[in-house]
C-alpha cells in the first residue's frame, strides 16, 4: 500500500483544523463553547494544533449551572491559565437572580434547560457570531442532523428541515447581524475516536473520567453523586463505590458506572466493549423521544 | 483498531420501501455497532407500531417528523468501525425531490451503494441515483441487488439485473462497479456470506467495504495548497514567523519545492512545513498544516499555493455542471458570490447551455429555468479568475457552490466541466 494517506485519526484530526481555521478566517467574534468535558477538552487540543506556532485566538465560554462537579471547576481553570486563553462566564444563577429564568421543580429537577436562557444571552451579550461546540453526530438522532457550520436565527433558534446543504468541504458561514452559527469541528468523531485520540496524544482530562471512589446514590438504573443539590427519597441510601463517569454534565444528572479503569488504556479498552450508549446515563436525554431535538431548536448546545 | 485504519466514506440513497434503513441497520447490527439501549427503544416502538420483532429500519430514524412520516428527508451521517477500517455512511433519501440531499452526501463519498429491489429490476430511481454517482465521481459503486428472497435467490434474476444496469451505466462515467446479491432482511451477503446463493461468488458487502483499495481515490499528482488563512504569531521565537495555514487539497509537496503563488504569479521555494508535533518533510493530501516560504511574499486566504511546473488554469469563465439546491430559482444574469475552496468571488451565471431530465436524463436545451434539485450545464463569468481544475480530475479544485447575498442561503452547487 501507498504511504501517502492518513489513517482514520489522522483524517479526523485533519479535518477538524480545517474546520477551526475556516471558523477562524469566516467569523469576527467566535468562541468555544468549553464545559471541561472530554469533547471540548479534545476541541481546545485541537485548536492548539490549527493555530501553531501562533496562541488559539479564540476566548473559551463556558455556561455555568452553578452545579458542577468541584473537579470540572479546578479543572477549566486550569487548562485556562496553560493555554493563556480569556474565559467568558455565563451563570445560570445570575439568569435566575435576574428573573431571567425560573428553577425547576420536584425531586428530578435540573437545571440543564435553563442553560439555553444563559447561553443565548452570553451570546448575544458578547456579540458572538460564533460559538464552536463539542457536539457529535453519533450522540444522539438529532446531533446526527448537524452541519459542520449550523446556523442560529435571530432567536438563537435551530431550523434542522432547513439547513444549508454542505457539499465537498466548502463551508458558508454567512449571516446576517444578530445570527449566529454554531461550528462543530469534530462531528464525524465517534466515543471510540476520542478516546483513542485522547490515548494517543496523551490530552489531560479532569480525574471524573479515571475510576474512583466515591459516595453515590442508586436512581433510575445509574450511580448518581452524592452533592448539596441532591435530595433523597426516604428508600435511598448513600454508599461509596468505585465509579467513574464516561460524560459529565451537571452534579445532578450525570450518572456513573462502576470500573475499575483508571487509566487511559483501560478507559479505551472499557469503552469498546461498552454494550449501552455514552449518554445512556443522562436523565436530560431520557425525558422524552425528541428531548434533545427540541432543546436544541431552541437553542440548546 | 490498528494505526494504519483507514476512514471510508459512503453514501446510500433511497427510501423505506427500497430496504435502505433496513440495509444499514443490518450493517450495524450485524457488525455489532449497535447499543443495547438503542436496541431496548427500538423494540420498544416496534411494539408499539405493532411490527413482528424488531424493526432494524427503524435505527436511521432522525428527526420527529421523519420518524412520523416514516421517511428519510435530511442527510443523516451514522458510523461504524471494525477491526479493518472506520465508516461514515451519508444516509440520504432517494425520491427525486431530495436530490439535492443525495449530491450533498455523495459529495465526500469514497463509495456510492445504489440499491435495486429484485423483484423490480433496473427502474427510473436507479438510473437517478447512478447519474448522480456518475456525476459527482464517486470513485467506487456497490450495486446492492436486494429482496433476493423474494426471487427465490434465483442467479437468473441477478445476472439479468446485471446487464440491465450495464446498460444505463455504459453510458456513464463509472469506473469500479461491483454487484451484490442480497436479501438485508435475512441478512444474506451484508455481514455474512448466504447460504442461499452458493452461486455467488463474491464477497458479502462487508468485506468489500473493508478490503477495496482506496488510498487512489485522492488526486495524488497535482500539488494544490488553497490558504485558509495567515498565522503570524508575534510572540518570541516566532516574531518573524508567517505562515500559510490550509489543508492540502491534492497532490504531494515536499521542503525545498519550487513553487508559485495564484493568482500574483510570484515564486518561491518551501522553507518549512510545519505543525505542532513536528516539522515535516513532506505533506500530502488531505493533510493540514502551516506552509513558510523562503521569500516574503504578499499572500492571503483565497490564494493557491501550486508546484510550479503544475498550475491549475486561472479563469474568470467557467463552465459548471450545475444542481440548483434551493426554493428560490435563479434569477436571469442575476449576481451570486461564487464560494471556490478557500475563494471568494462574485459570479453571474451567463447562460444556460442545457438542462437535464432527470428521469429520462435526456438533455433539454429548450427550457433554461434553474429550478430546485434541475442539474444544467451552464457558463459562469466571474469577476477575478478562480484557480481551477476540471471536476474529473480533482473533486476539491473543481468544485463551487453559488451564495445567494439576499439570503445568505447557499443556493447552488457546481462541478467545473
Amino acid at each position: 500500500m501507498s504511504k501517502y494517506y492518513l489513517n482514520y485519526l489522522d483524517e479526523l484530526e485533519s479535518e477538524a483544523i480545517y474546520i477551526l481555521r475556516e471558523v477562524w478566517a469566516q467569523f469576527q467574534n467566535p468562541v468555544i463553547l468549553f464545559s471541561g468535558g472530554k469533547d471540548s477538552i479534545l476541541v481546545a487540543h485541537l485548536a492548539k494544533k490549527a493555530f501553531y506556532p501562533a496562541k488559539i485566538p479564540f476566548p473559551f465560554m463556558h455556561v455555568d449551572t452553578g452545579h458542577n462537579f468541584p473537579e470540572t471547576i479546578q479543572f477549566r481553570d486550569n487548562i485556562i491559565k496553560d493555554l493563556d486563553a480569556q474565559l467568558i462566564v455565563g451563570s445560570v444563577q445570575e439568569s435566575i437572580d435576574d428573573g431571567r429564568v425560573a428553577e425547576e421543580k420536584g425531586k428530578n429537577a435540573t437545571r440543564n434547560a435553563l442553560q439555553i436562557t444563559t447561553l443565548l444571552d452570553a451570546i448575544e451579550t458578547n456579540k458572538v457570531d460564533c460559538a464552536i461546540g463539542g457536539g457529535r453526530r453519533d450522540e444522539e438522532k438529532a446531533r446526527a442532523k448537524e452541519r459542520f457550520f449550523s446556523h442560529r436565527d435571530d432567536f438563537g433558534q435551530w431550523d434542522p428541515k432547513n439547513q444549508r446543504p454542505e457539499l465537498w468541504n466548502i463551508l458558508n458561514g454567512k449571516h446576517f447581524q444578530g445570527e449566529h452559527f454554531r461550528a462543530f469541528p469534530i462531528s464525524n468523531w465517534t466515543e471510540m475516536d476520542v478516546w483513542n485520540y485522547i490515548k494517543r496524544e496523551n490530552i489531560a482530562i479532569p480525574s471524573l473520567y479515571f475510576a474512583h471512589e466515591r459516595e453515590v446514590v442508586r436512581r433510575d438504573g445509574t450511580w448518581i453523586p452524592n452533592s448539596e443539590f441532591l435530595i433523597l427519597e426516604e428508600h435511598e441510601e448513600v454508599v461509596t463505590k468505585k465509579i467513574r463517569f464516561r460524560t459529565l454534565g451537571d452534579i445532578t444528572i450525570t450518572g456513573g458506572d462502576e470500573s475499575d479503569a483508571d487509566t487511559l488504556e483501560k478507559i479505551a479498552a472499557e469503552v469498546a466493549g461498552m454494550r449501552n450508549t455514552e449518554r445512556g446515563n443522562r436523565s436530560d436525554d431520557k425525558r422524552s423521544e425528541s428531548a434533545m431535538e427540541d432543546r436544541k431548536r431552541q437553542g440548546y448546545f | 483498531m490498528l494505526d494504519n485504519n483507514q476512514l471510508l466514506r459512503f453514501t446510500t440513497a433511497g427510501s423505506v420501501d427500497d430496504g435502505k434503513s433496513t440495509l444499514i441497520g443490518r450493517l450495524l447490527y450485524d457488525s455489532k455497532s449497535i447499543f443495547e439501549d438503542q436496541l431496548a427503544a427500538i423494540e420498544n416502538t416496534s411494539k408499539k407500531k405493532g411490527h413482528d420483532g424488531v424493526d432494524l429500519a427503524l435505527f436511521t430514524d432522525g428527526l420527529k417528523d421523519e420518524r412520523e412520516q416514516g421517511i428519510t428527508i435530511d442527510v443523516a451521517y451514522r458510523y461504524f468501525t471494525t477491526p479493518k477500517r472506520k465508516f461514515i455512511i451519508a444516509d440520504t433519501p432517494g425520491h427525486i425531490q431530495y436530490t439535492r440531499n443525495m449530491i450533498t452526501g455523495a459529495s465526500t463519498a469514497n463509495v456510492a451503494t445504489i440499491l435495486i429491489d429484485a423483484r423490480h429490476g433496473v427502474i427510473e430511481q436507479t438510473k437517478r441515483h447512478a447519474f448522480i454517482a456518475s456525476l459527482l465521481q464517486i470513485p467506487h459503486i456497490i450495486v446492492c441487488i436486494n429482496k433476493m428472497d423474494l426471487v427465490d435467490y434465483s442467479e437468473d434474476v441477478y445476472n439479468d439485473i446485471i446487464r440491465q444496469f450495464e446498460d444505463i451505466s455504459s453510458k456513464m462515467l463509472v469506473t469500479d462497479v461491483r454487484f451484490i446479491p442480497m436479501s438485508a432482511l435475512n441478512g444474506d451477503n451484508v455481514v455474512n456470506k448466504s447460504e442461499n446463493m452458493p452461486w455467488y461468488q463474491g464477497a458479502p458487502m462487508l468485506h468489500t467495504l473493508e478490503t477495496m483499495h482506496i488510498s487512489s481515490d485522492i488526486n495524488k499528482v497535482d500539488a494544490r495548497f488553497p490558504v485558509q488563512t495567515v498565522l503570524r504569531p508575534q510572540r518570541e521565537g516566532f516574531i518573524d514567523y508567517r505562515g500559510y495555514a490550509g489543508r492540502v487539497a491534492s497532490g504531494i509537496f515536499r521542503k525545498g519545492d519550487e513553487v508559485t503563488v495564484m493568482p500574483s504569479g510570484f515564486t518561491s521555494k518551501i522553507k518549512s512545513i510545519d505543525t505542532l508535533d513536528k516539522e515535516l518533510e513532506e505533506a500530502y493530501a488531505p493533510m493540514s498544516v502551516s506552509i513558510t516560504l523562503e521569500d516574503d511574499i504578499d499572500i492571503s486566504r483565497g490564494d493557491m499555493i501550486v508546484r510550479s511546473n503544475n498550475k491549475p488554469e486561472a479563469s474568470q469563465d467557467i463552465e459548471v455542471m450545475l444542481c440548483w439546491l434551493h426554493n428560490d430559482s435563479a434569477k436571469p444574469r442575476a449576481k451570486y458570490s461564487i464560494r471556490h475552496t478557500s475563494n471568494e468571488q462574485k459570479a453571474m451565471i451567463k447562460e444556460v447551455v442545457y438542462k437535464y431530465d432527470i428521469n429520462t436524463l435526456e438533455r433539454n436545451s429548450n427550457d433554461k429555468d434553474l429550478k430546485m434539485n434541475d442539474i444544467s450545464k451552464v457558463k459562469i463569468r466571474t469577476t477575478k479568475p478562480l484557480m481551477i481544475d476540471s471536476y474529473r480530475e480533482n473533486r476539491i479544485t473543481g468544485s463551487i457552490i453559488l451564495v445567494d447575498d439576499a439570503t445568505n442561503e447557499t443556493v447552488a452547487a457546481g462541478m467545473i466541466v
